[in-house]
């Protein structure tokens, strides 16, 4: 079974560290900070200027002025700190970031990654995209393995413009958990009844498949 | 002698000198943190050919978006824009051009920009189709674009708190750009939620000091929230 929305965040989560500063894309990134490790503490950075993003706000709570990267209404979390947009990110620019999320619409083996333009269709912007991937530590990538025509959304080379150049380190898809380096694909983990052929048909690029490969366990 | 009194008493005077073809840097994220007086006043002057620097273009029926009603705007240089029907509308049909430009090298031309460096060199975008035709050089083993600074003859901006010496304190996220689009503005024009006596704010806790400041004036804000999500308790 490919891992839902929620799993694929899930599995996101077990990368945390405690004490990490932590950058969320939209979509299946923001979902990640559901499945924080009890215990742990984690610090989620917003590239509208927010260090320490708490919860939606309460009726009450609501406030115009208080909003995260995606424009949502947010609080800011005990201990946060916020600043303009040039300190926001001199913190991303300057490696500070200890782990960035981010969806895309292609990664290749080389850690490549397109997430912002399609060309023929209206280009809305790459936002704070190219910064975070330019300068975060370690780069996350959620997606669907396939497009939904079945097409593998891991190549050997991106086709669409690039966000950024080699510097995707994994992929959690919902058919695997991935890792980008020396030019291949290697499959660390699957999901819960996906067979390593199932993950080698749809993945287009260079996979390195050692021994048994575990499935994820939810 | 106004001295260092930077307070005008309407919008008039807040926005005069507005030309034709002028570049208006300005603050704010989506519709937090806009200077939205000044925009209406903008709006209200018709001044054409206008080329605007904000991360975004607002809304078709508030913020920078009221400019394109009537084509203010020749060409907008953001990080993210097409929240508006009109705004995608003006740009397939060719009478507006965009220059998209990564979020952080946005916020980093203007503070260069305000700081008086021409030009700098970033990692981001390198590989990208933002690197068309930048020079690349190589520090330390890796690739850097050079990106240049910008100014404008205008910059308008939305602070909580100002002085009449123009020092501004801004509140929460509404800060975001606010701080560096006041920096570079030929004449910069703040728009405050409230204005208070010079010596009233702290000095160490001024986010802008009032040397970048030319004009202040007193607004009431809508504030209009761009997406409102809540949690129930």
């Amino acid at each position: 079974m490919a891992l839902t929305r929620d799993q694929i965040a899930q599995r996101v989560a077990r990368e945390l560290q405690d004490g990490y500063y932590v950058n969320l894309g939209i979509g299946i990134p923001t979902l990640v900070a559901n499945f924080i490790p009890e215990g742990m503490e984690v610090m989620l950075q917003s590239e509208n200027g927010l260090l320490g993003m708490g919860p939606y706000p309460t009726e009450a709570e609501l406030d115009a002025d208080m909003i995260n990267a995606g424009k949502e209404t947010v609080t800011a979390a005990k201990g946060a700190a916020i600043f303009n947009s040039a300190e926001s990110f001199a913190m991303i620019r300057g490696g500070h970031v200890d782990l960035t999320v981010l969806g895309a619409f292609e990664v290749d083996q080389n850690g490549s990654i397109a997430s912002y333009m399609i060309p023929g269709k209206l280009v809305k912007g790459m936002g704070g995209a190219m910064d975070l991937v330019a300068g975060a530590q370690n780069i996350i990538v959620t997606m669907t393995h396939a497009n939904k025509h079945g097409q593998s959304k891991l190549l050997e080379a991106c086709t669409l413009p690039l966000t950024g150049v080699d510097c995707v380190k994994k992929i959690v898809s919902d058919l695997a958990v991935i890792e980008v380096k020396d030019g291949a694909f290697h499959l660390l983990e699957r999901a819960p009844g996906v067979s390593i052929e199932e993950i080698q048909e749809k993945t287009a690029g260079k996979l390195v498949v050692n021994g048994d490969v575990p499935e994820m366990v939810f | 002698m106004a001295g260092f009194d930077k307070v005008v008493n309407s919008y008039e005077e807040a926005m005069a000198g507005l030309e034709d073809g002028m570049t208006i840097i300005a603050g704010g994220f989506g519709l937090c943190g806009i200077p939205e007086g000044l925009i209406a006043q903008m709006v209200k002057m018709g001044k054409k050919e206008l080329t605007i620097v904000s991360n975004n273009c607002g809304v078709d029926d508030f913020g920078l978006g009221l400019l394109l009603h009537d084509r203010q705007i020749k060409k907008m240089v953001s990080s993210y824009v097409g929240e508006n029907a009109l705004f995608e509308k003006q740009l397939l049909n060719g009478e507006l051009e965009v220059e998209l430009t990564p979020q952080g090298t946005l916020a980093e031309k203007m503070r260069a920009g305000g700081a008086g460096i021409p030009a700098f060199y970033t990692a981001t975008g390198v590989g990208t189709p933002v690197a068309d035709g930048k020079e690349v050089k190589q520090f330390n083993g890796r690739d850097y674009i050079m990106e240049e600074s910008i100014t404008g003859e205008f910059a308008i901006v939305r602070a909580w708190k100002a002085d009449r010496y123009g020092n501004l304190v801004f509140r929460h996220t509404a800060m975001n750009f606010n701080p560096m689009a006041a920096t570079a503005g030929k004449i910069t024009v703040v728009e405050a939620e409230e204005i208070v006596e010079p010596g009233e704010l702290e000095p160490s806790e001024i986010h802008t000091p009032g040397i970048y400041v030319n004009r202040v004036i007193k607004a009431n804000f809508e504030k209009r929230i761009e997406r409102r999500t809540v949690r129930q308790d």
